[in-house]
């Protein structure tokens, strides 16, 4: 199971940014019983983001996030409303954020940290991967993750050493940089790369006190 | 002279890359510095360069220092965290060393220690940020240094030849904004994609040193190609050379360099030589470019 935390409300609506139109959605795995995702969790949201003066063009909870055919067949039901949206704000850990990016062409603001914590790291059958930091970037790097999908875990983007759009590590593997770069370009938010990244907090790694007492960490044990 | 005022006074730079040896004897290579003094206006110091074990680019640079050589210390993000970087940089200083070159570094996986521990805790963009911290008297976590700051002229890298080259010229505004005073590039041999590389940094004021790879046969051409990454000599070059006889390929191999440089030198405010080993060459093909 993943571990996920609330992002701070200012940081998701600082993520939000100009943006009018949200599609809500909120994964009822992991993260129901974490409650950063399930119904709960999405209505608050949808009252947060409607009181923040933007307008929600739809919600939807899906069982499974990380789940591809759960993820494409409910997805594909709300597209219109999607559509609609300036992007999506997703109530998961960061494996369910990259399965919606993977299948979207939105932008999709994660609305929770995933924390380190042992066990399934989810069940979506490609790429993409979690390394539970505890501090999500995908919302700056459009759903793709730079700590995962670079052999260096770069913040602030590719370095030299890329070939033919392969990694300098494995010629097998794509530049994960350069899969941000296209992607970033393709939603329209190639700015977000001209920010610099502060460097991570690896002390977010760590399980705190208070997770080491719930019995999510004892059940991981 | 100061490589700051180099710079400053708007002089064509040449620089030249050194490569610490695999022992503690350092005398070798000391010698074959000499006589490239009268040209050379400071040494590059590489940091474990490939993620091959060294002696490293401190030492290094305070031997030079010792001899009147400017040296410029490669100090990459791959073997250690934000504070052995910046204990680092504070010793640097401490041994008189000014100028610092920041890069991200190889994979150790390409290297002889393919099993060791990739750290990568800051990359080339925040180590420039660091360290300009440093220089404002502040570390990472926002304590005051003790005492007068230290000062540095910092230079970083960038590849001309990257494919996407837009992410390339992203990172390098942002490695300005961070504090690079210049820049030197990945080995450059195509000399159109150079010029139009130069085009679309124009805007930015950082000079920009080309990067040069003394080739020495076809063979090492290609094992670049395969195993160096983000360099790629084009097959012509290879062809040119393969094409001369054996006991002439050295010097077909000087001549190509030095008309690189001297296609490149209009285009520049300066050229980085790495030559691996072939040092001894360096003041020939600085002569056959005109420089």
């Amino acid at each position: 199971m993943l571990f996920t935390k609330d992002k701070p409300l200012d940081e998701v609506l600082e993520s939000l940014g100009q943006e009018k139109s949200i599609f809500l959605l909120a994964c009822n795995g992991c993260a129901e019983a974490c409650e950063t995702g399930g119904q709960e969790a999405l209505s608050a949201m949808k009252t947060e983001v409607e009181k923040a003066g933007k307008s929600v063009t739809g919600t939807c909870l899906v069982d499974f996030l990380c789940n591809k055919v759960l993820v494409t067949t409910r997805l594909a039901r709300e597209i219109d409303k999607i559509n609609q949206a300036d992007s999506i704000l997703a109530l998961t850990c960061g494996i369910g954020v990259q399965a919606v990016a993977r299948v979207v062409d939105k932008v999709v603001h994660p609305a929770a940290n995933t924390v380190s914590l042992g066990g399934l790291q989810g069940l979506w059958p490609a790429d993409e991967r979690c390394q539970a930091c505890g501090d999500c970037a995908l919302d700056y790097t459009g759903g793709i993750c730079p700590i995962t999908s670079c052999a260096k875990g770069l913040l602030n983007g590719p370095c030299g050493g890329a070939q033919d759009g392969k990694c300098e590590v494995d010629p097998e593997k794509d530049c994960g940089w350069i899969k941000i770069y296209e992607r970033l370009k393709n939603i329209g938010r190639l700015e977000n790369l001209k920010k610099i990244r502060t460097p991570r907090d690896h002390s977010k790694m760590l399980p705190s006190a208070e997770l080491r007492e719930t019995s999510f960490y004892d059940l991981e044990k | 002279m100061k490589l700051s005022d180099c710079f400053k006074q708007g002089k064509f730079v040449i620089t030249c890359e050194v490569g610490p040896s695999k022992g503690i004897e350092t005398e070798k290579i000391m010698e074959e510095l000499e006589p490239l003094r009268p040209k050379i206006d400071a040494f590059n110091v590489t940091d474990l360069q490939s993620s091959v074990l060294r002696v490293g680019s401190l030492a290094m640079c305070r031997l030079l220092r010792e001899k009147d050589f400017e040296p410029i210390m490669q100090l990459t993000c791959r073997d250690r965290n934000r504070l052995g970087l910046q204990s680092d940089v504070l010793s640097a200083a401490v041994l008189g060393i000014e100028n610092l070159l920041c890069l991200t570094g190889d994979h150790p996986k390409l290297g002889d220690h393919p099993a060791a521990m990739p750290v990568f805790d800051l990359d080339s963009v925040q180590l420039l940020s660091a360290i300009k911290g440093l220089v404002d008297g502040k570390d990472m976590a926002g304590n005051a240094l003790e005492g007068r700051a230290p000062e540095f002229c910092l230079g970083a890298a960038v590849n001309p030849g990257a494919d996407p080259l837009e992410p390339q010229i992203i990172k390098m505004e942002k490695k300005i904004e961070a504090g690079a005073q210049f820049f030197q590039t990945q080995a450059v041999y195509e000399v159109d994609k150079f010029a139009s590389f130069m085009e679309k940094v124009g805007h930015l004021k950082a000079p920009v040193m080309a990067g040069i790879v003394l080739l020495k046969s076809p063979g090492m051409a290609r094992f670049m190609n395969a195993n160096v990454a983000g360099i790629h000599v084009p097959d012509e070059i290879i062809n040119e050379l393969a094409a001369a006889p054996k006991e002439k390929r050295t010097e077909k191999s000087l001549e190509i360099s030095a008309r690189l440089i001297s296609e490149l030198k209009d285009l520049c405010r300066g050229i980085h030589i790495m030559s691996l080993g072939w040092e001894r060459h360096v003041p020939a093909i600085l002569e056959m470019a005109g420089l």
